[in-house]
């Protein structure tokens, strides 16, 4: 057996592997939120709970829809899309005009909340959501054994991130959206509704979180902790990556998952904090992030 | 214009400090009244496997034993103690010191009820614990007003620990949640795997709270070459480690160390089957058992009663039978005169059935190993045990010299 | 005196008067718990308030300087006064070492390196043996004041407390309106013309954080101290987030802000506890309501309908 730095080669190259699925949901999450600030310059702090929505959307069109999985990933991201559309017209829109800081504090209340309805309703344990039966299964890659699932996660999130990009890069509807970013008054004179354009990429943004949430609903059970579980790891990724950047966030995301990875193998209860000490490396070294532009 | 309106403010906070004064004034009854305080955990982790559940236990205690025509009243208060240690010593202090609370139970969460059982000691008042695992309780830390009603770290250990080595189960890995619980069980298992001639070839220790995938300690489980994985761990946490032993096709025999039934009708039973693990109380485990439940049941949407919530309702029970019989006054003046009387009666109801309380607050009954059962064998919902091995009442618990609590005299 | 203005000097004579009668008619150790947070809170608004700094991991601080006064009470068993003074060093050096790093970003990047450090010193307090893991430091004694006043008594603890904060509070507002307060301002409404002015913004920013640190760390000791118990919560992001929370309520940048602030705060965590989860809906809710139609906060709306700077 190949032994790397003391370790079983197979199970470092599994630990990498697992790496890549955690960091699948990383990139999903931090490219919503990169999103929404480089275009909103709001930190959306409720981008956990709605990915924990997300997952109770299709939880509860199985449930009391009977509404099966692959139906649910694309229904309950635009239902919760829609509400994410929803909030930004009643309540965040009022608050463009002042600090980040404001924000930041006002989706940190609405993602209170969120979880506390959901803990009311649905309890805490969490509820049981059955993999498809077609993703069922495992395939044994010689050095450990993958569930179909946890590919089709990988696959699925690559796609995602990859059509996301492509779209703000490379269209045209990207390149309105990137010009308003950096000055909106002069896009709102060419005669673009630039006040829609924000509502939609807030939707949008909110979509992809509750896309993730509808893929991570089989691997995780269903519960209203779920998301907040996940926040501060992605607020970690969406820094290091550099706020507002794109590439930075999925290719922080895929990184970081690898990095914490391996520190389940040699350190296992520094795990979660492993992405604290990159990202404060990281602002010393590079303030705007890896990937940020220059202020 | 200026003054009027700082006039009307200052007013406003003379008016407000007013009104609270009357609080402490109109306290005289006439009757004597018993106050129960139940503290858990309303919205975190432990939520359903005690939370409204418990609640709903001490009033079903008390519709039973008929407060009514007794010559006394019962409050009852419910607390959220949100699995901190301060907020728990905060309500209790308030309950003990304002509120005339008399007797506080249940308290799910190792941390917080140690600190309860010091403030229950300093005030002198009765504290029955049902939720907490920790075994120090009735060791180190034990006082003379606390009792730990219905399991603890070394009753799991031994009962699921012992009986798995025994068949044939005589290597293990550990999984273990990075506080004192998950050590305490991993220390405490450890101790009976190892006495059974079985061996540990290693454990992981992973952040807590806060980890979701347990995939990557799995993996390494599998590559120790283990047969048996013990899950030191709780709630959601157990429930995530079993989803994906069980998505990444872990061949090994896994051992719950605290697994309740809350837990497995959550997981399902497709994902649940074939586990072991230990309870000392199950809902369909004999007549008396099922009777209780039944009657819990009825009360909260046919959800049925865990291990916890009946031991709120036997814990409850007892109370009030021997406050009753030592006087409520009495009762209500020295918690430590209580907790004796508790102690020197006989328990008997019908969750835990006849039992006894030791010297250094340990309640004792028989523990249970369970199977979780295939769907194929389960006949309803809320059918999911099937019994393995019972461990009886002198044994299941730890040796009371072993503990080195200072109430047992050598 | 102290650089109070007339209305400022007659509501602060109304609090005065209120931490003197409010143990006769409410609960004294809730009190305690009111004044312990609200010097923190103070503590904390010295840096979003006066030097326009977020501080979103101001948790390691008071956690920290719980454990300290907590562990040299019941291991060393010190003088209270000198344990609480413990804490209070712990969380300047800290703070000088943590700030170092801190100060030399602003705006939301200091908001998040705060945030990571102060999940480092989490994860440093859970693994460190000292600190008793989950379960804490547990039944501390409160000890001796002056080696002859007894704590153990809740009069004599609140009247401890009291004079800690009250030290504490007129230290901030001593503070603010020195000349380093004033330099402070500066630094807030204009980093690029204070420096030109010739002075050296990154080290009054980091003296400033020193002293916020150092009296959160007085908190957090004074609390373990009234409570026996020193555990990780205090150490926890939710704390941070809570003491924004706090003195946001109460007003940013008011003198009186944070104190009324905690006073509603700690209300409701008590009052709600038997709720449950309603808890958390019902701090969602008031955080979104103050920060949609109430960003003055409690103090500051009350202060711009006297059109008096409260």
């Amino acid at each position: 057996m190949i032994m790397i730095f003391g370790i079983p080669g197979p199970l470092l190259f599994g630990q990498l592997l697992l790496g890549l699925i955690n960091g699948a949901f990383y990139a999903m999450l931090s490219l919503g939120l990169a999103v929404i600030f480089g275009m909103l310059n709001i930190i959306n702090f409720a981008h956990g709970a709605l990915f924990m929505m997300g997952a109770f959307a299709a939880w509860m069109l199985l449930n009391y829809f009977d509404i099966g999985y692959f139906p649910a990933l694309i229904l309950a991201p635009l239902l919760v899309g829609a509400f994410g559309i929803f909030l930004e017209k009643t309540i965040i829109s009022r608050l463009y005009k002042l600090d980040h800081l404001y924000g930041l504090l006002l989706t940190f209340g609405l993602s209170l909340v969120i979880e506390g309805l959901f803990r009311n309703g649905y309890g805490s344990s969490g509820m049981p959501y059955r993999i498809p039966s077609l993703l069922q299964g495992a395939t044994d890659l010689g050095f450990m054994f993958m569930p179909n699932y946890r590919g089709w996660v990988v696959l699925a999130a690559f796609v995602v991130c990859t059509a996301t990009w492509l779209i703000i890069e490379k269209t045209s509807l990207g390149a309105t959206l990137r010009a308003a970013t950096e000055n909106a008054p002069l896009v709102q004179a060419f005669g673009v509704n630039v006040p829609r354009l924000i509502t939609l990429t807030y939707g949008g943004g909110i979509a992809l979180a509750a896309f993730a949430g509808v893929l991570a609903a089989p691997i995780y059970s269903v519960n209203p902790n779920m998301g907040s579980n996940f926040i501060n790891t992605v607020f970690a990724v969406v820094v290091i990556g550099g706020m507002g950047s794109i590439l930075g966030s999925i290719v922080t995301g895929f990184g970081l998952g690898v990095v914490e990875g391996l520190t389940k193998v040699f350190y296992p209860q520094a795990s979660a904090t492993v992405v604290f000490v990159v990202m404060v490396i990281v602002l010393l070294t590079r303030p705007r992030g890896l990937f940020g532009k220059a202020a | 214009m200026n003054l009027s309106r700082r006039a009307i403010t200052l007013g406003g906070i003379a008016t407000a400090a007013g009104t609270i004064a009357p609080f402490r004034a109109g306290r005289a009854q006439a009757k004597p009244k018993l106050k129960i305080g139940c503290l858990t955990d309303m919205s975190g982790p432990y939520k359903d496997l005690a939370g409204p559940g418990a609640a709903a236990a001490v009033h079903q205690a008390l519709a039973e034993f008929g407060v009514a025509g007794k010559g006394f009243d019962v409050e009852v208060v419910v607390a959220d103690h949100l699995n901190k240690p301060d907020v728990g010593t905060t309500v209790a202090r308030e309950w003990f010191d304002r509120d005339g609370v008399d007797i506080i139970v249940e308290v799910a969460n190792s941390g917080v009820a140690l600190a309860v059982a010091n403030v229950a000691k300093e005030k002198n008042k009765v504290y029955l614990n049902t939720g907490a695992a920790t075994s120090d309780l009735t060791a180190a830390a034990c006082n003379a007003n606390t009792i730990h009603w219905v399991y603890d770290t070394y009753m799991l250990a031994q009962s699921t620990g012992g009986a798995m080595v025994k068949a044939g189960g005589d290597s293990w890995f550990f999984i273990t949640a990075d506080y004192a619980f998950g050590k305490a069980l991993q220390r405490d298992t450890t101790e009976f795997v190892t006495g059974a001639n079985g061996k540990v070839v290693g454990s992981v220790a992973y952040p807590f709270p806060g980890t979701t995938d347990f995939s990557s300690y799995l993996i390494q489980a599998q590559a120790s070459g283990a047969k048996v994985l013990g899950m030191a761990n709780a709630g959601t946490d157990t429930i995530n480690t079993i989803k994906q032993a069980k998505e990444f096709g872990i061949k090994m025999q896994l051992a719950g160390l605290l697994l309740f039934l809350t837990d497995v009708h959550s997981l399902g039973l497709d994902v649940a089957q074939g586990i072991v693990l230990t309870d000392s109380f199950y809902w369909d485990m004999n007549d008396r058992a099922r009777a209780f439940s039944d009657r819990f049941s009825a009360k909260v949407k046919g959800v049925r009663p865990t291990m916890v919530q009946a031991g709120v309702y036997s814990s409850t029970l007892h109370y009030l039978k021997a406050a009753t019989a030592m006087g409520i006054e009495q009762a209500k003046k020295d918690g430590a005169a209580t907790i004796a009387r508790l102690k020197a009666m006989p328990t008997d109801d019908d969750c835990f059935g006849a039992g006894s309380i030791r010297a250094d607050g340990r309640k004792i009954h028989p523990s249970y190993l369970w199977e979780v059962k295939k769907p194929s064998e389960s006949k309803g919902p809320w059918d999911y045990y099937k019994p393995v091995a019972t461990t009886p009442a002198d044994k299941a618990f730890r040796p009371l010299d072993k503990g080195g609590c200072p109430l047992v005299k050598a | 005196m102290f650089g109070f203005s007339r209305p400022q000097l007659i509501a602060f004579l109304a609090m005065l008067a209120l931490i003197i009668v409010c143990p006769f008619v409410v609960y004294p150790v809730f009190l305690m718990r009111v004044l312990c947070m609200a010097l923190f809170a103070c503590a904390f608004n010295l840096m979003i308030g006066y030097v326009g700094l977020l501080s979103f991991g101001h948790a390691a601080f008071f956690g920290m300087g719980g454990y300290v006064t907590a562990w040299t009470m019941k291991v060393w068993h010190l003088d209270a006064s000198i344990a609480i003074l413990l804490g209070g060093v712990t969380g300047g050096v800290l703070g000088l070492c943590l700030g170092y790093l801190a100060i030399r970003r602003s705006g939301i990047y200091f908001a998040m390196i705060t945030l990571a450090l102060a999940q480092m010193v989490y994860f440093f307090c859970l693994e460190a043996p000292f600190t008793g893991g989950e379960d804490g430091i547990q039944q501390v004694p409160r000890g001796h004041l002056f080696g002859f006043i007894d704590l153990s008594n809740d009069m004599t603890m609140y009247a401890l407390v009291a004079c800690v904060f009250l030290g504490g509070f007129l230290l901030i507002h001593r503070i603010i309106h020195s000349p380093f307060g004033q330099v402070l301002k500066g630094i807030r409404e204009n980093e690029p013309r204070t420096t030109s002015l010739g002075y050296r913004t990154d080290d009054y920013k980091l003296i400033a954080f020193m002293l916020s640190t150092s009296l959160t760390g007085i908190a957090g000791g004074t609390k373990a101290l009234v409570f026996g118990i020193a555990t990780l919560t205090d150490v926890n992001s939710s704390t941070s987030g809570e003491i924004v929370l706090t003195t946001l309520l109460g007003g940013l940048g008011t003198v009186f802000g944070p104190v009324m602030g905690s006073v509603v705060m700690v209300s409701m965590e008590n009052y709600l506890a038997q709720f449950g989860a309603w808890v958390t809906v019902t701090q969602g809710v008031i955080f979104m309501f103050c920060v949609l139609a109430f960003r003055r906060g409690i103090i500051g709306e009350i202060g711009n309908f006297l059109k008096l700077k409260l």
